[in-house]
């Protein structure tokens, strides 16, 4: 206990403290010299520095460093250098209009690694990764266009969105024909027997098509055309085809028909730049469905 | 009420300050709980309240039975010349650690698993990742490695003091107070009562309860600390000191929040912006400074050189890191937040007062594997001891990468990126996890008399496996960090972003589920240990030499 005398210790043989608790005694050993120097240095480099970048707080200001250095001209200097790594592209793709970006291969290649990278930061959460979509959102690799696939169609829609808070947004929606009282239930199951049969699917068992068919006639025709081709004017989609945006099962256009349909995509215009959206419109038309002028 | 229950007692025994008080403090917070929890605004903030009462209550009843159970006179400081330890509080903790940290381990597997496999939830908002996350974190931090704190240095002290715990409500209140606390904290988390604020989530009726649960820990162990005989105080006890201490400062440094109202879960920070940043990893850096490195150290230095039986490697080197371990640490926050609004200034302080902390940091290690000079021999036969080597060799290495990640250069990869994830659970599995192990085994025998464990072989197979657990982690979330942050800034041959950020977690998926493997391994190891103490507790061998002489608890 605290009476102990320092002893010799014989493993070791370096002298205890004289201190012993619950049995636990202590070497005096000295402090390595290694993890001495090494400590040294650590501080020595961090007084170094200290003097080279801005370091200590004083009342109104702080410590600047020898050379001025701060994270904001750093950051500065990047994107200056990015600039340098994409070249005169960038400036000439900001003149370029749509059509001369398609009659540059160099142009276009460059638009595409742009419209990439964009595309898969902003549109592919809703879109997917290579563009093929999902229940409610379009897939961009077919030939089928809600709002038309030439490229300054696809520029604006990505610029002012579809049912979005832009003035210029496309508008035009599904109304609900069941849920606001336009329709009664049976016209609207008679109406999307027509609407498959309009498609080529087989036709389910006490379908209705010709009741539909003067459903759709008096109801259906204004927007998506008599002949069920659709208009892209109003984003009404083409009925004839076998592409379906939620699908084509009767309960899903029963439930189309009743409560309407109008999902919104944002209006990119405000949040990417000019550039970035020329970039993106090339990109998504190269797809595959893209359409001539 | 205490005159009620004193009075059918024989005529000398009088309830202490401390049992009387105490009842009558909590019949007061059940009688506020139960006012509250009927105003209280949203249903999990009455839930909460409603645990607040029903607490409170028990705590009444349990300060009564404790009142009626004893003798007379309150238990003795000393039987024949020896100190009386109070080991029941550090038995209590010890097992409390064990399940809390068997519940924290598997609720890392299930994290782990979720985001392998993000549809886990089987879209339950109240399993899902942002909930279990801090369920997690807390669990194995604070409930597992709170509990094994408060049970090693309850006896630490007092064995290294030769003096019995301060109290005899007080151990108990702190034990039994901190574990509600985490009962709250962790049903908050899941009932979606979050502060938001990384490893200080509980919102602030939670953090007043812990704060007066923490400063009358600090008395008791003040106080036993001041009963010592030897005049000087032992290593550990400053390590658990600094602990307790700067623990304190940081957490009301970091919740100070106001209440929008009292019937409320909700309250807000008075930091804010850039300040709150700083202001919340000051508290989240050195939370892993005092809690996970101070308060560990101390076990380190007591269990090492007790079960190795050598006296520890230098007093002097003790000294010197302990004082610069603490004085650095402090500085060191501020690298959580490079190249952020954070001041370039302060990030500068921030990196380089991390690099100086190196050696520091580093000075506990040696005089951990340096008080086995003379006794390496015992690593072959001893796996305990060697679970307690091992934990300080990880501690070495993630305090060695701790600085190096804090260089700005670095850290401008690591970033964001699993990297992280891998360090602190190099230092989470490998130092803290390893250690408290350790600590636990040497403990359960001495506080139950038993002569030894259960099984030796149980502690190998559960040495194995956990190390293959950890090492299956850490590199997995190495690989995975280091390939997401490269991912990150790769370019293009036009300057354009290469990677989209999904794909950078398309790729890392199968290093998650290497590291949900890991954790599994890790969990696996620590259920052969429960039942190895479980089986140890309830041998027939008693230690011939009694540990110490005890009331009945």
């Amino acid at each position: 206990m605290a009476h102990d005398k320092p002893r010799v210790d014989a493993a070791t043989g370096t002298t205890t403290t004289g201190h012993e608790w619950d049995g636990i005694s202590e070497l005096n050993t000295p402090l390595p010299r290694w993890w001495l120097w090494v400590f040294y240095a650590c501080i020595v480099w961090a007084v170094g520095y200290w003097l080279v970048y801005p370091s200590w707080p004083l009342v109104s200001s702080y410590t600047k460093g020898m050379f001025g250095w701060q994270s904001r001209d750093a950051i500065v200097a990047d994107l200056a250098g990015l600039k340098v790594l994409r070249g005169p592209m960038t400036e000439k793709l900001a003149n370029a209009s749509l059509a001369d970006i398609s009659g540059d291969p160099s142009l276009l290649e460059f638009a595409r690694a742009q419209g990439k990278t964009a595309f898969a930061d902003n549109c592919a959460p809703c879109h997917g990764a290579g563009g093929a979509g999902a229940k409610g959102y379009p897939n961009l690799n077919d030939d089928d266009w809600l709002w038309g696939g030439k490229l300054t169609d696809i520029a604006t829609t990505i610029t002012h969105g579809i049912r979005s808070a832009d003035p210029d947004a496309r508008t035009g929606s599904m109304p609900a024909f069941g849920r606001d009282n336009m329709l009664p239930k049976a016209d609207i199951a008679a109406a999307a027997d027509y609407v498959r049969s309009l498609a080529g699917l087989p036709a389910d068992k006490g379908a209705q098509i010709d009741k539909g068919k003067q459903v759709f006639a008096d109801n259906c025709a204004v927007c998506h055309g008599e002949d069920g081709k659709g208009n892209r004017e109003l984003g009404a989609p083409n009925l004839t085809d076998r592409i379906w945006l939620y699908g084509s099962d009767k309960a899903v256009i029963v439930e189309g028909l009743t409560n309407g349909r109008g999902a919104v995509m944002p209006n990119w215009g405000g949040r990417l730049d000019a550039s970035t959206v020329k970039a993106l419109a090339v990109y998504v038309h190269t797809f595959g469905g893209g359409e001539k002028e | 009420m205490h005159q009620a229950q004193g009075t059918n007692i024989g005529t000398s025994k009088r309830m202490s300050v401390g049992e009387g008080g105490s009842a009558f403090a909590f019949a007061v917070l059940a009688f506020l709980s139960i006012v509250i929890a009927a105003k209280a605004h949203t249903a999990e903030y009455a839930f909460h309240a409603y645990l607040f009462a029903a607490a409170s209550v028990a705590a009444v009843f349990a300060v009564g039975r404790l009142y009626m159970d004893r003798p007379a006179t309150l238990p003795p400081l000393e039987i024949d010349g020896k100190p009386n330890y109070n080991m029941g509080p550090v038995k209590f903790a010890t097992v409390a650690a064990m399940v809390w940290g068997i519940a924290g381990f598997l609720i890392g597997v299930i994290a782990a698993l979720e985001l392998a496999y993000p549809g886990l939830n089987g879209g339950l908002p109240w399993i899902s990742f942002g909930r279990i996350r801090p369920l997690h974190t807390s669990a194995v931090i604070f409930a597992f490695g709170g509990n094994v704190l408060l049970a090693t240095s309850f006896y630490v002290v007092q064995r290294t003091c030769q003096a019995r715990l301060v109290g005899y409500v007080a151990p108990w209140f702190v034990i039994l107070g901190y574990n509600f606390f985490i009962v709250v904290a962790g049903t908050g988390y899941l009932l979606g009562v979050t502060q938001s604020k990384e490893y200080a989530e509980p919102e602030w009726y939670a953090d007043l309860w812990l704060t007066v649960v923490w400063v009358v820990y600090l008395l008791v162990y003040l106080g036993t600390i001041m009963r010592r005989k030897e005049p000087h105080i032992y290593v550990a006890n400053w390590f658990y000191l600094a602990f307790i201490l700067t623990i304190a400062v940081l957490h009301l440094g970091n919740n100070a929040a106001i209440p929008v109202s009292i019937f409320s879960a909700k309250s807000y920070i008075v930091w804010s912006g850039v300040q709150d940043a700083m202001v919340q990893w000051w508290y989240g850096h050195n939370a892993v400074g005092f809690f996970l490195t101070a308060g560990f150290l101390a076990i380190m230095y007591y269990f090492i050189p007790k079960k190795a039986e050598r006296p520890v490697y230098s007093y002097r080197l003790s000294i010197v890191h302990f004082w610069a371990l603490i004085f650095l640490y402090i500085w060191a926050g501020p690298h959580h937040l490079h190249y952020t609004a954070l001041p370039d200034w302060a990030q500068t302080l921030g990196m380089t007062f991390s690099i100086i902390l190196w050696m520091p940091s580093w000075g506990g290690m040696i005089n951990g594997l340096m008080t086995l000079s003379g006794a390496w021999d015992k690593l072959r036969t001893d796996p305990v001891l060697r679970m307690m080597v091992v934990s300080v060799a990880f501690y070495g290495m993630a305090t060695f990468e701790g600085p190096l990640m804090s260089v700005k250069a670095v850290n401008s990869l690591s970033h964001y990126t699993d990297w992280t994830i891998g360090h602190v659970h190099s230092g989470a599995l490998g130092w803290v996890g390893f250690v408290s192990f350790g600590a636990v085994y040497c403990l359960v025998p001495w506080l139950w008399n038993k002569r030894e464990l259960y099984s030796v072989k149980l502690v190998n197979w559960h040495f194995w496996i956990a190390t293959i657990g950890i090492v299956l982690y850490i590199s997995a979330m190495w690989v995975s960090g280091i390939m997401q942050g490269l991912m990150w800034r790769a370019y293009t041959k036009f300057g354009f972003l290469e990677y989209s950020f999904i794909e950078t977690v398309e790729a890392m998926h199968p290093f998650y589920v290497v590291r949900a493997l890991g954790g599994a391994l890790f969990l696996v190891g620590a259920l052969i240990m429960a039942f190895n103490l479980w089986m140890t507790v309830n041998s027939a061998t008693v230690r011939a030499e009694k540990l110490a002489l005890q009331p009945a608890e």
